[in-house]
């Protein structure tokens, strides 16, 4: 061992201590607010990086603009304070997630912290949330258990359901459009191997036995594939009227090209996360008409409208019909929250768990911290892609089957 | 159902030997490990996208645009960066990890570049998404482009490499960098064109590949992974065996999803890697020196 | 000389006394990094004892760090938190044993992209086997582990796995890794035992690789085959080790902590431009360093021994 090098291991201790040490002496001063600060971790980079930038990073970007453009955001004595934002890039790491977000809360000490994007990422940071009080909106997150979740990390609201009530509300359709002879009673199934695809399949397998429906192909195939000919071929020859995939985007926006090529046209085509997004109506057009998925929107509310017009023109892009809304919606909640009860934490997690709030959405109350009022189903119809189930909720659409066959 | 296995195979196995010949010129010939050689491949498939989305300009007529730009970019990439690396290195391990650290670099500028540029959003658009019949069975002609590509560039890539004076020199640069001047070889002129070479047939799977797969700015590593596995497989530098390693991956996953279960597509796809690197430790066509 | 190896040995002693007293003054913050930089420590230092000396370039390290984490997630609700490390440990040994057995004769670039095929073949393998034989994917991992103990643990890891890189550049081991690395050929005739070597190194590396994915994730509550297999980790752990040089005992260290703090420094203060600036820096490095980044470690460090040699006589490798 040579003394230089301990002199080295010495003179780098000693930086880090000095680094550690001076995070105590950072601390915010209790003066009079003249800003609201906000932070975020969220990915920028790495595999997450294209769900994150279109469900959630948009929406952070257009509230907050939304937000400072009215004057800013409004405390119970009508003050108005602007939001300044701190943002990191958690590099699609579940490590950089969970510094990123402790720096958020203890070093940076933002008022608020926002979700990140993603079921293992909220599922990671949710410690955290709850240990430093603040209140969690998960947006970006489809879990079944969300109510174990919320018994756990009080404060913690999970906004986008879980598999099992997207698998039930297809199955509903599928039985109903079976006993109706639209369809057989066969359903050929894929999923992506992966926590999203997973969870929707394990979810379907009993709801659709439940409701007397038969899976004549039942595969998983890993993320990254890119040719699902295969797959296409073995369900176009197993008779089955209905193809399910639980896909991610790239394999949904494959699995609708390969599926035309292959002339495929199963009467039920339902497609995972991509297909509500807005690339996908644009490149695929009259052909998109009928294809299911998951969530959707009410397209007479007006509300709705002006805040897709809204996102268009300062994001450039579209939202997608599932997870964006929700996303836009849980920060008005939060809104609405701090300018009812302030800046108390406390107070604000209390006022999101039991207040109701006019949103996007329309009027949206939480039920056990769950957002309940969602759309499980959706379709395409004129260029829409619009919520068909629950079909007693209002502003439901009409399902429409068989689909079209494919147009060339 | 063989058939069609088999057809579907060759054609996804078309886009990995496409992708990953660029490589094996420039690790082979060029002898930079080039990780970033996937943002390259998506760098020519943003460009692909915009000239399709925006100015109305075909992809094929894409290709033409983006094959000499990506030759270009590898030219200067070459003569700015790698040139004096390749100068200062005292010997090829000294200038792998030279090249795997100075182009992990790039990897990012490239990546950080496009990220400023187009986002993170996926983007796809469908072009030539239309069934050709091959022997009964529908075959995607974007997909079917790619093998074609693939066979006609390897082939013609082949020949040049054996059969022309300029293709011997580029292979004796390959296999004796340091005795080549001797018999008045320009080492640096070679290992530069061999480097633009890579980054044009780069660029030309890129513009394909963005036909029919969707992809993201920060999905370039995905490519460089496969086309690594497929240039190792094959034989560093030895474009029929970039070809056949690319066409047996492809032949193998069709296979594997079609017969056994989707799900071991990739698990089957890095076995057969590893038990062909253990049969031989130099890749297929490998020389066994290496 | 042996009252400076003692003096050395105390001061090591002291100073990872010194940096188990931290949690009692970081904030919870200044914690969080001290678990994500000696965590990068070990994975660089413990990277280093197999690649350094052999110069076999290992992009694995997430193959045997995902192993770790996820045993901890299968087993998590079953056994005690000490049996778990153990049994992780176990399993990564295993692991290590059998592919450095099949895989050691492989050279180059083979055997770095051999070991980053084997990674990938390794989640899939997990992914495939979770989804058809017990239908779910992610796990979830609650242990009452603090931030304090991950540190104290990953600290303790640290200490050893320098510990074990010392006695190993020591002892005959060391010495006949060197010639290996200079030249296979020549060491097989001096009559050393090139596999088994490789082999006995290459475990225990990958199992210290193992533990630290271990005992980091319960830091993440969820544990999914595409979080706990995150190829990043490979390369960051490889570039680390590569910019401060492999073959020191403290040249991981000296790579892991700056480019561990600049990449925390990057990613808070250029979100958006963090890959650009990244890059560039990266080459900018390689560039500045004109005679390639080890040579320069090795040149300054063989400058540093003449000094060394000079006052402190009588040390030897």
């Amino acid at each position: 061992m040579k003394t230089f090098q301990r002199r080295h291991v010495l003179r780098t201790t000693a930086a880090v201590l000095a680094l550690a040490v001076t995070d105590l002496g950072t601390f915010a001063l209790a003066q009079d607010k003249t800003s609201v600060r906000f932070g975020y971790a969220i990915s920028k980079t790495g595999p997450n990086a294209g769900g994150a930038g279109i469900t959630t990073l948009p929406n952070y970007q257009l509230w907050v603009k939304d937000v400072n453009d009215a004057g800013g955001l409004e405390m119970p004595d009508g003050k108005k304070l602007p939001i300044e934002v701190i943002e990191y890039d958690d590099r699609s790491s579940s490590e950089e997630v969970v510094r990123a977000v402790e720096r958020l809360a203890t070093q940076d000490q933002v008022d608020f912290i926002l979700a990140p994007w993603g079921t293992g990422f909220n599922l990671a940071v949710a410690p955290l949330f709850d240990r430093y009080g603040y209140p969690q909106l998960a947006v970006s997150a489809v879990t079944d258990k969300a109510p174990d979740f919320v018994q756990r990390w009080k404060k913690s609201y999970w906004m986008l359901g879980g598999g099992h009530d997207y698998a039930k509300a297809l199955a509903a359709i599928l039985a109903d459009a079976s006993k109706a002879g639209t369809i057989n009673n066969k359903v050929a199934m894929i999923s992506v191997a992966d926590g999203f695809g997973i969870d929707l399949v394990t979810a379907a397998r009993p709801a659709f036995e439940e409701a007397g429906i038969e899976l004549v192909y039942d595969k998983t195939y890993p993320v990254g594939t890119s040719d699902f000919s295969p797959m296409i071929n073995e369900a176009s020859a197993s008779g089955a009227d209905t193809f399910v995939a639980f896909s991610y985007p790239p394999d949904t926006f494959a699995l609708t090209q390969q599926s035309q090529v292959a002339n495929f046209n199963p009467k039920v085509l339902y497609l995972g996360v991509g297909t509500g997004f807005p690339i996908y109506g644009k490149n695929n057009g009259d052909n998109a008409t009928g294809i299911m998925s998951l969530g959707g929107i009410d397209p007479n509310n007006q509300e709705n409208a002006a805040y897709r017009k809204r996102h268009e023109e300062v994001t450039g892009v579209a939202p997608d019909y599932w997870g964006s809304v929700i996303t836009y919606a849980s920060l008005q909640m939060l809104q609405e929250a701090i300018k009812r009860k302030g800046l108390d934490r406390e107070a604000v997690s209390a006022e999101l768990s039991t207040g109701t709030f006019q949103t996007v959405l329309g009027e949206t109350k939480l039920e056990e911290n769950q957002l309940r009022k969602l759309w499980w189903t959706g379709q395409w119809q004129n260029g829409q892609f619009v919520g068909v189930a629950p079909s007693d909720r209002d502003g439901a659409s009409k399902i429409v089957l068989p689909r079209q066959a494919w147009t060339k | 159902m063989l058939v069609t296995a088999l057809l579907s195979g060759l054609v996804l196995g078309g886009t990995y030997a496409l992708v990953a010949m660029g490589l094996t010129l420039q690790y082979g010939i060029a002898r930079i490990m080039n990780l970033a050689y996937g943002e390259m491949i998506i760098s020519a498939a943003f460009l692909a996208y915009v000239l399709y989305a925006d100015a109305g300009i075909n992809p094929v007529v894409g290709l033409l645009i983006a094959a000499p730009a990506g030759f270009l970019l590898g030219y200067v990439v070459y003569g700015v960066m790698m040139r004096p690396l390749v100068a200062r290195a005292k010997d090829k391990a000294s200038l792998e990890i030279d090249s795997i650290l100075a182009t992990f670099g790039l990897l990012f500028v490239i990546q950080g570049v496009l990220l400023v540029i187009f986002g993170a959003n996926f983007t796809s658009y469908n072009y030539l998404n239309v069934a050709v019949d091959v022997f009964g069975t529908n075959i995607a002609a974007n997909r079917l482009l790619a093998l074609v590509m693939a066979l006609v560039l390897g082939g013609g890539l082949y020949m040049l490499l054996t059969r022309t004076l300029w293709g011997t020199a580029l292979r004796a640069v390959a296999v004796a960098p340091a005795s080549a001047p001797l018999v008045g070889i320009n080492v640096d002129k070679a290992a530069r064109m061999a480097f633009a070479l890579g980054g044009a047939l780069a660029a030309a799977g890129g513009v394909v590949i963005s036909m029919y797969q969707t992809f993201t700015a920060t999905s370039g590593v995905v490519f460089t992974m496969k086309a690594l596995i497929v240039v190792i497989m094959g034989g560093v530098g030895n474009i029929l065996g970039a070809l056949s390693a690319g066409l047996i991956l492809g032949l193998v996953e069709t296979f594997v999803a079609t017969y056994i279960d989707p799900g071991l597509t990739l698990a089957a796809t890095y076995g057969i890697f590893l038990a062909i690197l253990l049969w031989r430790p130099a890749g297929l066509f490998g020389r066994a020196s290496r | 000389m042996k009252s400076v190896l003692s003096l050395q040995v105390a001061l090591f002693v002291v100073i990872v006394a010194a940096l188990a007293f931290l949690p009692v003054f970081a904030s919870p913050y200044g914690l969080t990094l001290m678990i994500g930089m000696l965590g990068y420590v070990t994975l660089a230092t413990a990277w280093a004892l197999f690649s350094g000396p052999t110069r076999y370039v290992s992009l694995a390290t997430v193959a045997f760090f995902g192993i770790g984490a996820y045993t901890v997630a299968v087993f998590s609700e079953s056994m005690a938190y000490p049996l778990l490390l153990l049994v992780s440990a176990a399993i990564g040994l295993l692991v290590a044993s059998v592919v450095g057995f099949a895989t050691l004769r492989l050279a180059g670039v083979y055997f770095v992209i051999f070991t980053f095929g084997l990674a990938e073949l390794i989640r899939q393998l997990v992914t495939w086997y979770e989804v058809n034989m017990t239908g779910t994917l992610g796990r979830y991992i609650f242990l009452p582990v603090t931030p304090e103990g991950i540190y104290w643990q990953l600290l303790g890891l640290a200490a050893i796995t320098f510990a074990i890189s010392w006695g190993v550049g020591r002892s005959r081991i060391g010495l006949a890794l060197k010639v290996i690395g200079d030249d296979e050929v020549v060491a097989a005739h001096c009559g050393i035992n090139v596999a088994r070597v490789k082999l006995a190194l290459f475990a225990v590396s990958s199992t210290i690789i193992t533990l630290v994915g271990a005992i980091q994730a319960p830091r993440w509550t969820y544990v999914e085959p595409v979080i706990a297999f995150n190829p990043t980790v490979s390369f960051l752990t490889l570039i680390m080790a590569l910019l401060g040089g492999a073959n020191r005992l403290t040249g991981p260290l000296l790579g892991a902590v700056p480019l561990f703090l600049l990449f925390e420094w990057l990613s808070a203060n250029f979100p958006n431009h963090y890959s650009i600036i990244l890059g560039l820096l990266f080459i900018a490095i390689v560039f500045i360093l004109p005679r390639g980044v080890l040579a320069f470690a090795e040149e300054n460090w063989k400058r540093w021994r003449r000094h060394e040699v000079k006052t402190v006589p009588g040390v030897a490798e």
